[in-house]
């Protein structure tokens, strides 16, 4: 019989090879399914893993769609380490766009080196402005952040849905919901001429390289750490679970924000009601696959990028439903979930006899500490 | 045949450890057997045994002259096994006969049960009423209860577990003459305590283990608590000196401290006062879960204070958190050591940032030093013996004892002006609770004024120069040791005032 059980220590090493172990398994199971829907199988990996990196302009985008979800999932794993379970950055990265795009169609047509740094400022603001709701309402009255912020996601999609049909919509846009498309002086400048690789890929790493130091390094990170793993001895260090709650979520609703924002100014260049494709559920995959560890995140999010252009070049070339980047990720999520249970606990292989044994023992013993020896 | 129970060289190895080690002792007809030994000894796993929680890998048991091998406790106590918990296992809301007919198969606790619970209660001097609620009992009344659980399986052998830990001095007194009752009409009794006063009154015989093998077996009427205690740790005992300078100026003061209740089975403070003064170890007495917990929060500054003050060299702490009270000079042991005091997950050099950064300047402006940190905790193992690998290693694999030793240590290095330790020596070996207490009175002598908060009567009698006692949220004044018989003590803690009479809400 096989028998879990828990390890004294986490293994360190299945904790960094698991999400290797889990791509290894989602690319086995991705065969499968390809089979089952009868596509081949090998023609449709092969255009999910090296379609990416085929061409210089299809590795500028994998850092264009990489960008969001390295910014997101980077704030989102702060919280993960303290038990702030931040559902909702998704709602915080459309109100991110709604804020940055806001003031760019404020100053439309108004230049100047100072609009888009404050149009970046007006992105983050928004998002710790929605990610301040959920924060409020659980250290104030105890509500649960994970059910607020996920529903106030949906809020969000209809609010900017409401803008760019109503008072955002473009004068001239024969009623489209869609804004103006934003001008020179609002856009990001671009890394790479000819693409969309945009400045927001730059402050990708130095946003990890800060929160690598922070976590690392300053009590800050102490104090996440400890409220995740020992509440207590949290408090008994002198740190505020309450000041925590607010932090993470202002820092991954600010984050968010200024995903959001770059997004809608550099590669769709107006706000449209499309403008939430997921980015904030897909980075919480991207935060547990890096491990919730800023340059783990980083890596993490290029991965993802990969199952997002691998698989919209596959299900273009081979005519495949739409719903298969999802499923890639959902099956990456499912398989680095299940090997995250080795981490803690090993297999152990028992005679039988012995099992049963010790089995009635133990619930024996349960039975008796419960109701009555 | 007159041995009720013979154990013959069994043998349990865990993984890690040899936990009993060919074991052999025998419990004789109407004898009261101290089963003696310092945490780690092998009592639990030999009891847990005898109780079918665990079988051996090796051995014999016989019981009455047949072998006993119970492979679950519902065999062992069909063969003739009682077993009493120190935590008791009982539904508050139910009646007495109601909690003793669910732990026996087929029994209904209707009026003929009642009676016949009544019966044996009064046959075997136990007195409780079948149709009380188990919620309006003493501990002492509920004892009794899981003791006639046992008792109407008419069992041939009772094991009792640290039956003392939870009762006040008299409710100990009144337990030991309802055993020597059971034990004048036939009843083996195996006792499982360290507390070697009341083994030397109770038992007829003892056994004593160290390491897993049984080291000695003696009667305990003929030794002396000191050679008991050192049959069990294997070395000549240190006393702790209690003859110490005159006390300083105040340095701890409670004035007047309320605290509401933690949870709903937590007990509200009400006008706690007491000062402790420098070179002074001032000691709180009392059974657990009469206030203990929210004082030490309210000291800690985890949880706020409704009323009353709480002064360190004369300033109010009031409005300070944990870490500004540190840096005020008071530093907290609290009992829980893993999950409390410590990370179980974190190496013991980061476990010394949880309380030690801002005294021992180990975070400059929030930026922590590894470095001083690991030498800090070099230090803190140096000095107190704790056995581990080196600050590396992961708090969670380190024993109780070094855990303990580990947490005072890293309080007391900060030579803190006022330390409050709670059951600074709770599940700790004799060894490691010589180290703590030389350590306290090591402090105290340097001038910290120093509250102990404990369960441990026996300790706070040999540590401190004072004594109040907490009881039902309210503190006793703090009178010289010397002074206070146990009889007094139990007084106090039963919640009524040496003057006589009780307390208004008692």
């Amino acid at each position: 019989m096989l028998r879990l059980e828990p390890r004294t220590e986490r293994s360190r090493l299945l904790l960094w090879t698991t999400p290797l172990l889990a791509a290894a398994m989602t690319v086995v199971s991705a065969y499968a399914v390809f089979l089952i829907i009868g596509v081949d199988p090998a023609k449709a990996l092969r255009h999910v893993i090296f379609d990416p990196f085929s061409s210089a302009y299809a590795r500028s985008e994998l850092l264009v769609k990489a960008a969001p979800l390295a910014l997101i999932a980077l704030g989102l794993s702060l919280g993960f380490r303290a038990n702030v379970w931040n559902i909702g950055a998704e709602g915080q990265f459309t109100l991110g766009a709604i804020g940055g795009g806001a003031i760019a169609l404020a100053f439309y047509g108004v230049d100047g080196p100072w609009l888009f740094p404050l149009i970046c400022a007006g992105g983050i603001a928004a998002g710790m402005g929605w990610a301040a709701v959920p924060a409020a309402l659980r250290t104030r009255m105890g509500v649960n952040e994970i059910l607020v912020s996920l529903m106030l996601t949906y809020i969000a999609v209809l609010l900017l849905s409401a803008l760019v049909s109503g008072p955002l919509r473009d004068p001239d846009g024969f009623n489209f919901p869609e804004s103006r498309i934003f001008h020179e002086s609002a856009i990001p400048p671009m890394l790479i001429e000819g693409t969309r690789a945009h400045i927001g890929i730059a402050i990708v790493p130095i946003v990890a390289i800060f929160l690598w130091w922070l976590t690392r390094y300053h009590e800050v990170g102490l104090s996440l750490r400890l409220l995740g793993d020992t509440p207590r001895a949290a408090r008994f260090a002198g740190y505020s679970e309450a000041r925590a709650v607010w932090f993470c979520l202002l820092i991954s609703g600010g984050l968010a924000g200024l995903a959001g924002a770059l997004e809608a100014t550099g590669p769709i260049g107006q706000l449209v009601p499309g403008i939430p494709v997921g980015y904030g559920f897909t980075a919480i995959i991207v935060a547990f696959l890096g491990r919730l560890h800023p340059i783990g995140v980083v890596f993490a999010a290029l991965a993802l990028a990969v199952s997002y252009i691998g698989g919209e070049s596959a299900q273009i070339a081979m005519s495949l439903p739409a719903a298969m980047v999802g499923v890639l990720q959902g099956t990456l999520l499912f398989w680095l979930l299940i090997f995250d249970l080795f981490v803690g606990y090993r297999v152990r292989l028992l005679g039988p006899p012995k099992k049963s044994v010790r089995a009635t023992a133990e619930s024996d013993r349960e039975m008796s500490e419960a109701g009555g020896a | 045949m007159d041995d009720v129970l013979r154990v013959e060289f069994v043998t349990k190895r865990f993984p890690s450890v040899l936990a009993n080690d060919a074991v052999t002792f025998s419990v004789r007809h109407g004898e009261i057997h101290a089963l003696l030994g310092e945490n780690g000894a092998g009592k639990s796993t030999l009891v847990k045994i005898l109780y079918g929680l665990l079988q051996p890998d090796s051995g014999t048991l016989t019981l009455e002259g047949k072998p006993f091998a119970p492979a679950n406790p519902a065999t062992a106590r069909e063969s003739g096994i009682g077993m009493v918990f120190q935590h008791f296992s009982l539904f508050e809301g139910m009646t007495v006969a109601e909690n003793i007919a669910l732990g026996l198969p087929g029994a209904r606790p209707d009026t003929a049960f009642e009676s016949k619970v009544r019966t044996l209660s009064e046959e075997y001097g136990l007195p409780v009423r079948p149709t009380q609620v188990v919620g309006d009992l003493s501990v002492g009344e509920r004892q009794r209860v899981e003791i006639l659980r046992c008792l109407m399986q008419s069992p041939r052998l009772l094991i009792m577990d640290e039956p003392t830990s939870v009762l006040t001095p008299q409710e100990a007194d009144d337990l030991f003459v309802i055993l020597e009752g059971l034990r004048k009409r036939g009843l083996s009794i195996l006792y499982i305590s360290h507390r070697l006063s009341e083994i030397r009154a109770l038992c007829q015989a003892a056994t004593v283990m160290r390491g897993g093998k049984v080291v000695a077996t003696c009667d305990p009427r003929n030794e002396t608590a000191r050679s008991l205690a050192e049959m069990m740790i294997g070395a000549s005992l240190v006393q702790p000196i209690s003859a110490r300078p005159e006390p300083g100026p105040v340095r701890l003061k409670l004035e007047a401290l309320g605290v509401a209740a933690e949870g709903p089975f937590g007990v509200p403070l009400e006008d706690i006062s007491l000062s402790v003064s420098a070179g002074e170890i001032v000691g709180i007495g009392g059974v657990a879960g009469n206030g203990q917990a929210e004082l030490l929060s309210a000291l800690i500054g985890e949880s706020p204070i409704a009323h009353g003050d709480i002064c360190v060299d004369g300033v109010s702490v009031l409005g300070q958190g944990p870490s500004q009270r540190r840096g005020m000079g008071i530093c907290f042991a609290p009992e829980e050591r893993l999950g409390h005091a410590l990370s179980p997950g974190m190496t013991l050099a980061e476990n010394v940032l949880i309380s030690a950064r801002r005294r021992a300047g180990l975070s400059a402006h929030g930026v922590l030093n590894f470095g001083a940190a690991a030498r800090f905790a070099g230090e803190v193992i140096a000095k107190f013996d704790v056995r581990t690998s080196g600050p590396q290693q992961t708090a969670r694999t380190l024993s109780g004892g070094n855990l303990q030793k580990f947490s005072i240590g890293r309080e007391i290095a900060q030579k803190p002006i006022a330390l409050v330790a709670a059951q600074p020596t709770w599940g700790v070996d004799a060894a490691a609770a010589a180290t703590v207490h030389r350590a306290l009175i090591a402090l105290a002598e340097a001038g910290t004024a120093v509250l102990v908060i404990s369960q441990d009567l026996d300790e706070l009698r040999s540590l401190s120069q004072r004594l109040a006692i907490l009881s039902d949220g309210k503190l006793s004044e703090a009178v010289p040791t010397a002074e206070l018989s146990l009889a007094e003590i139990g007084t106090l803690m039963g919640g009524r005032s040496l003057q006589g009479g009780m307390h208004a809400t008692a």
